[in-house]
């Protein structure tokens, strides 16, 4: 089979390139709340992973420790885990494959590979969503980065506005039903009555306790906010599955 | 360097994640309280930042030109912006707003 036959490698390019491009925003938003061009590259090549990295420059962009930073980025990365467990059942990579999938399991990997139904689909799906948002997400963080060093004043430009909207374009395809979005609120409150009693950083790590508790005593879906924030197959709803055609 | 630290500290602690996934029994998975949690602590956390990105300037909370972005966006994703398009638009917002003089 030709690769470029294939669904699940069209679907992984194209979905490549829509979160490779956000990259910009991140590199430019990275660079501007503090971290420098190296550290803001670390970010994308080590840790890899969208929300993840937004949170750690959002911490620190509103003046929190580097401690609150670490803490909200590595409570975001829990879900990964997950995703490694879903993936691990249904690639069974092998040896060494086995760590780079690991470096490449983020909520687009994962949806594009489990939103086909035949193994070999799921393989490549997988693999060039992972390695096609890896090299294009990198590419273009350096772009941003480059790019908002030479800005000058941040604010003249509304970049913490840009980070305002990046985060909510992040939470957005999660709040699907009632139940999400209701502890997305009680969150958003938990956190403006906390700011002004805590350190900045804190408040964050405190929404994050909230919505564990919710979600340990809760009966809800069990993939809840488990969504990709670009979703591989958006154009296909109603043909979700094109696996085999 | 101090920031160095934490940074790298959390690419280890976002890898180990990563990786667990693949080592861990598959047992576990049948466990819907461990995806539950990490599924509305990613809501939690998110919309913690979006708030905090919009309200607060340190331990202070402010109602300036972010109000307008955050409003801006929440249209644009409305409308089915794609991610650069709504982050663009809370960019221009906010810098629109501060050149008539709301900060």
């Amino acid at each position: 089979m030709k690769l470029a036959a294939s669904p699940a490698v069209r679907v992984g390019i194209s979905i490549s390139i829509a979160t490779g491009l956000y990259g910009i925003s991140f590199g430019a938003l990275s660079v501007t709340s503090g971290l420098d061009f190296w550290q803001t590259m670390a970010l994308s090549l080590l840790l890899f992973s969208g929300g993840s990295q937004f949170a750690f420059i959002g911490v620190v962009a509103g003046g929190g420790s580097g401690i609150a930073a670490m803490s909200a980025a590595t409570l975001l990365g829990m879900r990964n885990g997950i995703y490694g467990m879903q993936l691990n059942t249904l690639l069974q990579p092998r040896g060494w494959r086995r760590y780079a999938a690991a470096q490449v399991t983020i909520d687009e990997s994962t949806a594009t590979s489990t939103g086909q139904t035949d193994p070999a689909e799921q393989q490549r799906g997988f693999w060039t969503a992972g390695i096609g948002i890896y090299v294009l997400w990198n590419l273009f963080t350096a772009v941003g980065a480059l790019a908002g060093s030479g800005l000058g004043d941040p604010k003249q430009w509304g970049l913490d506005g840009a980070a305002v909207a990046a985060f909510l374009a992040l939470l957005w395809p999660r709040l699907k039903g009632l139940e999400p979005a209701a502890i997305a609120v009680a969150c958003a409150v938990a956190t403006v009555i906390a700011v002004p009693f805590v350190p900045a950083g804190v408040p964050i790590l405190i929404a994050a306790l909230v919505a564990a508790v919710i979600g340990w005593f809760s009966h809800g879906r069990s993939d809840e906010g488990l969504e990709p924030d670009v979703d591989p197959y958006e154009e296909h709803h109603g043909r979700k599955r094109e696996a085999g055609a | 360097m101090s920031l160095w630290f934490w940074l790298l500290l959390a690419c280890v602690l976002a890898y180990a994640w990563k990786l667990m996934g693949y080592f861990v029994p598959a047992s576990l998975l049948q466990n819907p309280r461990m995806s539950r949690v990490a599924g509305t602590m990613t809501i939690g956390l998110l919309a913690s930042l979006t708030i905090v990105n919009t309200v607060a300037s340190g331990q202070v909370l402010a109602a300036d030109a972010r109000l307008g972005a955050l409003a801006a966006a929440a249209i644009a994703l409305a409308l089915r912006a794609p991610f650069l398009v709504v982050v663009i638009v809370g960019a221009g917002t906010a810098a629109l707003l501060r050149l008539i003089g709301w900060n």
